[in-house]
């Protein structure tokens, strides 16, 4: 058994040990819409060959067009040469075992160095942030979704009091997922919003409460302060709110993210990452270099327009699916 | 990690000084360089890969020779390819022989379209248009509404349907912009992805149907190396004319750009930044050359300057401070000037090498609002003679600006110091680029 195999066999013990459904089909099947298969051309172009100069430009090639970044790219492939250096087998696929056990590793030690503590807090509160356009009001719809069919009360703020008819397109997510929601006018005070909705969720006794912000620029000095303004106020009336700040970052977005996380992280107590639109062409590896960089884990994903198109993460799919063959766009009907 | 690609290169290049000409052997370290800057940009792998073998075709055999360092020259050869590249030409709006001109709006979803789409109706009907906007969306909640709300604050009618599907919306909006004499038909589509092939046909329908002089695809400055696949893509099916980069208004280094112009070979029309509707912009090769490389958009700065910066004011100042005339209500000025170019740190890091300078700099623009109000609640004399500011002034000045006094204590010691260190300057005794270090501006270290 190779090093990933292991890495996986591990994992799902461990889900099975409490009682988790996680299955690792679960986001091969949301991307299964766009990735013909898991072991596509890198796969076979890897298959049998030892880790020689050439493969590694390949390797390297494969990782960075996957948005990984130069940096995480260079690190990865050092810790492969070096488990290549401790492996001693004539497995074919050995290497390419070893570097999604390399990149497995890496988001799996993330994960648990940060995971959920126990039974969540009542009210659970959680404030979506992110740039413009990242599909956070989806997100958050879907997040309120996942949340009601575990059986949980949940509230939704409209703090976003800036983007045109944001209000019309939250109220129409928290219908579909059938949970309630607090707005004002556009153009309202979002802190406001936040506080309001909080104060809702207290008085009618919500599990979750989930606050979705305006999209905004981590380069607009006022707009981030807003956040902070945010959190701050919540904390009026639950101290140690909001529990969690997911950062939404779209799939097809760049180098720019580590920033976001960065300049995020400065002015809202950053906890997690969700990333959209995974169901494209984009493999969002740059998240690699955010978990690394800033201990940031992934905690959800987002793989399609449906309302239950959002799933947990899986590190070890997620992998997978990083070294899935290059989808080719399909010309006509398939 | 995004230091600009000049401070990288210095390092890379000292193995060029003392060489009289490059060769391959020479520039090997900096070419690394130059290839980590355009990965870092976001440039697409294969892209880099082509650009570095253009510029070290180019470079090898060169002299380095006159005053010039080797690395401003290396970069100069990067930077004449890049410009090359991108087009040195301003593209404009093709325009139908007959009205109305029809222009389509496409790109994946959170791109920026529909706010494109409004800048586009905005620019227009200042140049004395008369836009339609077209909601063809009809699968984002409340995407019509987004539209409907933007364009009444232009001004611009927003044609739709209920419960229509997006090729007969577009269909009919052109019957209807015939009727009531629209010069444009912007069609506002719905965002996709390239490879969901269902949405991929629907829009070509819309374009079969509809036949637009203009297709124009939305790219956030944001995106990463799928730029190109999706840029493609859409190409291809739908035959892109243009295309429009939004969300520049943020620090993304834009190399989509590079990658999009040079594999599918299509002119950027447009550069979308902020969410004010006047927010368009006409593409400078130049200036998205300087920012792929980190080298600070030098012309954009000198432009606002030029447009801010009175001459006569400038001399008259100069003379001031040589006379050490220089009081508050010259910091005033000098302090409104400033603003208005635009926030403090997006002018500074505008200018080569003070991206680098700054990284670590928080440079808190709310601070000069301070200051203003400081200096507003002192009395003329005060402004003109700060040394007559006692502790009942002092205490007035901060009750009057809504400061305390040791924001005050701390105003009138930097004013102190900034007139030493003037004189110093104008006496020649202290060499401009210590300023920044040695006065006590409201720039925090982090």
């Amino acid at each position: 058994m190779g090093f990933f195999d292991s890495l996986k066999a591990k994992v799902q013990a461990v889900a099975q040990k409490v009682g988790d459904t996680l299955s690792f089909d679960r986001l091969k099947e949301g991307l299964a819409k766009t990735r013909s298969a898991v072991f596509g051309r890198l796969a076979s172009l890897v298959r049998g060959r030892t880790l020689d100069d050439a493969l590694l430009a390949e390797l390297e090639e494969a990782l960075l067009l996957a948005d990984v970044g130069v940096r995480t790219t260079d690190r990865i492939l050092e810790g492969l040469r070096q488990r290549w250096r401790r492996s001693n087998t004539d497995d074919p696929d050995a290497v390419l075992d070893a570097i999604k056990a390399e990149i497995a590793e890496r988001l799996l030690a993330v994960g648990e160095r940060s995971s959920q503590k126990g039974e969540l807090p009542k009210p659970y509160v959680v404030m979506i942030v992110g740039v413009n356009g990242v599909g956070k009001t989806t997100t958050v719809g879907k997040l309120a979704y996942n949340f009601q069919r575990e059986g949980k009360r949940v509230i939704i703020g409209a703090a976003d009091t800036f983007r045109a008819a944001a209000n019309e397109q939250l109220a129409t997510w928290a219908a579909r997922a059938g949970v309630e929601i607090v707005q004002q006018q556009r153009g309202a005070d979002p802190a406001a919003v936040a506080y309001d909705t909080l104060n809702a969720a207290i008085a009618r006794g919500m599990d979750v409460c989930l606050i979705d912000t305006a999209g905004r620029l981590h380069t607009k000095g006022g707009l981030m302060q807003e956040l902070e303004k945010i959190s701050r106020v919540l904390k009026k009336l639950v101290p140690d709110a909001p529990h969690d700040v997911w950062l939404v970052l779209d799939a097809t977005t760049g180098q720019n993210a580590i920033v976001q996380a960065r300049e995020f992280a400065k002015v809202a107590p950053l906890s997690g990452l969700i990333v959209t639109k995974l169901d494209g062409t984009a493999k969002g590896g740059v998240v690699l270099a955010i978990a690394e960089e800033f201990q940031l884990p992934v905690r959800y994903i987002g793989v399609g327009e449906r309302i239950d198109d959002l799933h947990p993460f899986d590190a070890i799919a997620f992998v997978e699916a990083l070294f899935a063959e290059q989808p080719s766009v399909p010309q006509s009907v398939e | 990690m995004f230091e600009s690609l000049q401070a990288r290169l210095e390092e890379a290049i000292k193995r060029l000084r003392g060489q009289a000409r490059i060769t391959e052997d020479n520039i090997a370290d900096a070419l690394a360089e130059v290839r980590r800057a355009l990965l870092d940009a976001d440039v697409h792998v294969e892209v880099v890969r082509r650009f570095i073998e253009d510029v070290k075709a180019k470079a090898i055999g060169t002299e380095v020779k006159g005053k010039v360092l080797p690395e401003q020259l290396i970069v100069k050869i990067i930077y004449d390819e890049l410009v090359s590249i991108m087009g040195t030409t301003k593209s404009e709006l093709i325009h139908a022989p007959a009205p109305p001109t029809v222009i389509m709006v496409v790109g994946l979803q959170g791109s920026g379209k529909t706010t494109f789409a409004a800048k586009l109706a905005a620019l227009l009907r200042k140049k004395g248009q008369q836009p339609l906007l077209v909601a063809a969306d009809v699968y984002r909640p409340a995407a019509i509404e987004q539209l409907k709300t933007l364009a009444s604050s232009i001004n611009v009618p927003v044609f739709s349907m209920d419960g229509a599907d997006p090729v007969n919306i577009a269909e009919e909006s052109l019957h209807y912009a015939k009727k009531f004499a629209r010069t444009h038909v912007i069609v506002d589509t719905a965002g996709r992805l390239a490879i969901d092939d269902t949405m991929m046909r629907e829009v070509e329908s819309i374009r079969e149907r509809i036949k637009p002089q203009e297709v124009l695809f939305v790219c956030d400055a944001m995106i990463g190396q799928d730029a190109v696949t999706t840029a493609r893509t859409f190409d291809e099916r739908v035959g892109v004319t243009g295309v429009v980069l939004s969300k520049l208004d943020g620090d993304a280094r834009g190399g989509a750009a590079l990658s999009i112009r040079l594999i599918v070979g299509k002119p950027i029309k447009f550069v979308s930044t902020g969410e004010k509707l006047e927010a368009l912009e006409t593409f400078h090769p130049d200036r998205i050359a300087s920012r792929i490389l980190g080298m600070g958009d030098i012309v954009s700065f000198v432009e606002r300057a030029q447009q801010e910066f009175d001459e006569a004011k400038a001399a008259e100042l100069e003379e001031k401070i040589r006379k050490r005339e220089f009081t508050f209500e010259d910091f005033l000025e000098q302090l409104r000037m400033l603003r208005k170019m635009g926030s403090i740190r997006e002018l500074l890091g505008m200018l080569p090498g003070m991206d680098k300078a700054l990284r670590n700099v928080e440079i808190d623009d709310r601070a000069f609002t301070k200051i203003e109000a400081m200096i507003l609640s002192m009395t003329p004399q005060e402004r003109r003679n700060p040394r007559i500011i006692n502790g009942s002034r002092r205490l007035r000045i901060a009750r009057g600006s809504g400061t305390t006094i040791q924001d005050v204590n701390r105003l009138l010691k930097q004013f102190e110091e900034m007139q030493k260190l003037m004189r110093a300057v104008t006496t020649g005794k202290v060499k401009l680029r210590n300023l920044p270090a040695m006065m006590g501006t409201p720039w925090k270290r982090s």
